[in-house]
């Protein structure tokens, strides 16, 4: 039995498997499978200052090896979370990133600020959601727009904040390096790249809104390639995320210098998929004699 | 995918599949566990075999609790349907069920008018075994080719009515038109639809000018069909009347048609 505790800006997580926001709800619908506790931790979904009723359906579309979705940050707003849901997730003996959004820098702000008055462990700030017109990605694709959310968020906690980062650039360790700048204690990538599928028969987006954010198991080479480019721009840890679908694929996110990886699309497919890769992951440390998952972090040896 | 102690959980046996139609399939899965559970309305969600994403929501047609199984009937839409048409007896298939919120029905001796519009018509099934003579079934179809599941009526002691579009078989034209009858025959307690969105519009507004309350099963692309993914939107009113969206997969497929916005 391998040690799979890992330790991210001081918290400990005991294991580096995270439910990516968005696929996880408040946890709640996955109680009927299994104890959250197993979890290493459960990234919420992206919750914005006031409620929001997301994009019209339909909001998903499947693809070779993946899938695109736009569902628009649907949420109850950050009252009725920190009201309704956070209570119980915080008994739910596992690490919470709470995941938040809004539109304008002062709206992120407001929710972070009112966050630091919680006992939610980490602040995952969004600044990468690529389905909403405002905010979203339009502040994760300028390094201008990236520092400035990133610094009045910062000003608004002093909860360890991981924000968040698009892949939808031209370069994501400048926007890293302009997070880091700004007091960003870890970075989480990729949110999902922009993509769009057709129905021939229609001639139709199969999405209501066009394009769509892309994920699964088809972007995870893109995932493993930025997630190592970051670790190697900043000084920061690094949660990686995107098509991470097996203990194997894990281990690879670990090794391009993910202190942790997240979870999302083949928890779509089967929610017991982050126990498997746990599993997975201690099976493959044990046959391979590592005693520590933390050890794999940033061991990837580049030609 | 991968054989774990994980997919073991959701793994069932098929103990038979039957070809219907050239496109509709009737598969019965060994599930004990969720067939004691199950409701009529809930769907399962099954994951072909072949590298699919996502899972396919596919409404139960029978509920078998002494026998621990349940049918479905599906018609073959694309890929991910056809490689489930292409399992066998003895096969297994990965499936979460059951999901969703199902039909709310009256007493066994209420009149029930159920409406079934192409493969919108399995669902319909097992809420006829349950009301029997008090039930009328009518069921549309695009020609006497998609027909299918006339005789299962029939033997749950429903009327039946069949219709299609072209009129090679049963009446010719929409299933409203038998419907409108059959309210002013005798007005029913609760009527129910599954089936095209026109369709199911239409049996809304005929049941709200008789003032008959209407449930109605929706569709929508789907993901995790627990309710956690939220992509499965549609648009509903709220107790104050409120547009919100809500869930295809956890707060339906059912809804009362009053709470749907068209």
């Amino acid at each position: 039995m391998a040690d799979l505790s890992v330790n991210i800006c001081g918290i400990p997580f005991k294991n580096p498997v995270i439910p990516a926001s968005g696929v996880f709800g408040y946890g709640r619908e996955y109680e009927q499978f299994y104890d959250l506790s197993r979890l290493g931790g459960i990234a919420t979904k992206g919750t914005t200052g006031t409620k929001r009723t997301g994009n019209l359906s339909p909001r998903v579309a499947e693809t070779t090896m993946g899938m695109l979705n736009s569902v628009g940050l649907q949420n109850p707003g950050i009252d009725a979370f920190i009201e309704k849901e956070l209570p119980h997730l915080l008994a739910c003996d596992t690490v919470i990133l709470a995941n938040i959004a809004g539109s304008t820098a002062e709206e992120c702000a407001e929710v972070a600020a009112k966050l630091d008055k919680t006992d939610v462990h980490m602040i995952e700030l969004n600044i990468s959601c690529p389905n909403v017109k405002l905010g979203g990605a339009a502040f994760g694709t300028s390094c201008t727009a990236a520092a400035q959310v990133t610094k009045a968020v910062r000003a608004a906690t002093k909860k360890p904040l991981c924000v968040k980062l698009s892949p939808n650039v031209t370069s994501i360790t400048e926007i890293a390096k302009a997070v880091e700048a700004e007091g960003a204690d870890a970075l989480s990538l990729i949110n999902t790249l922009l993509g769009m599928r057709i129905d021939l028969r229609t001639r139709r987006p199969i999405l209501h809104n066009n394009m769509g954010g892309f994920s699964g198991p088809a972007v995870f080479p893109v995932a493993v390639r930025m997630v190592w480019q970051v670790a190697n721009a900043v000084s920061l840890p690094v949660i990686g995320m995107g098509g991470v679908a097996s203990g194997e694929d894990a281990a690879e996110m670990l090794m391009a210098g993910a202190s942790a990886v997240q979870v999302g699309t083949a928890i779509v497919q089967d929610p017991y998929a982050p126990l498997r890769i746990i599993d997975e992951l201690n099976d493959w440390l044990d046959s391979n004699h590592i005693a520590t998952a933390a050890e794999l972090t940033g061991s990837v040896k580049p030609w | 995918m991968k054989q774990d102690k994980y997919t073991e959980k959701l793994t069932y046996r098929i103990r038979s599949m039957e070809q219907l139609t050239a496109a509709a399939w009737s598969m019965v899965i060994e599930c004990p566990d969720v067939a004691a559970k199950a409701v009529p309305g809930q769907f399962v969600n099954l994951l072909p075999d072949g590298g699919f994403t996502l899972r396919r929501p596919i409404s139960i047609c029978g509920i078998d609790k002494n026998a621990g199984t349940l049918r479905i009937v599906f018609e073959v839409r694309g890929k991910g349907t056809k490689a489930l048409s292409e399992l066998r007896a003895g096969d297994t298939v990965n499936m979460l069920a059951p999901l969703g919120h199902g039909f709310t029905l009256p007493g066994q001796d209420a009149r029930v008018i159920l409406v079934g519009g192409g493969i919108g018509t399995p669902p319909m099934l097992p809420l006829a075994q349950y009301s029997g003579a008090k039930a009328v079934v009518i069921s549309g179809f695009r020609n006497r080719d998609a027909v299918i599941l006339q005789d299962d009526f029939a033997a749950a002691g429903a009327k039946t009515i069949l219709c299609t579009d072209d009129g090679s078989a049963g009446r010719f034209g929409l299933v409203t038109l038998p419907l409108e009858e059959e309210i002013k025959a005798e007005k029913p307690a609760l009527i129910c639809a599954c089936g095209p969105l026109p369709m199911l519009k239409a049996t809304a507004a005929l049941a709200e000018t008789y003032e008959i309350p209407c449930q109605v099963s929706l569709e929508e692309r789907m993901g995790c069909g627990i309710g956690a993914c939220l992509v499965c939107a549609c648009r509903t009113k709220d107790a104050n009347g409120d547009e919100q969206y809500t869930h295809v997969c956890k707060n339906g497929p059912v809804f009362n048609a009053q709470e749907v916005i068209w």
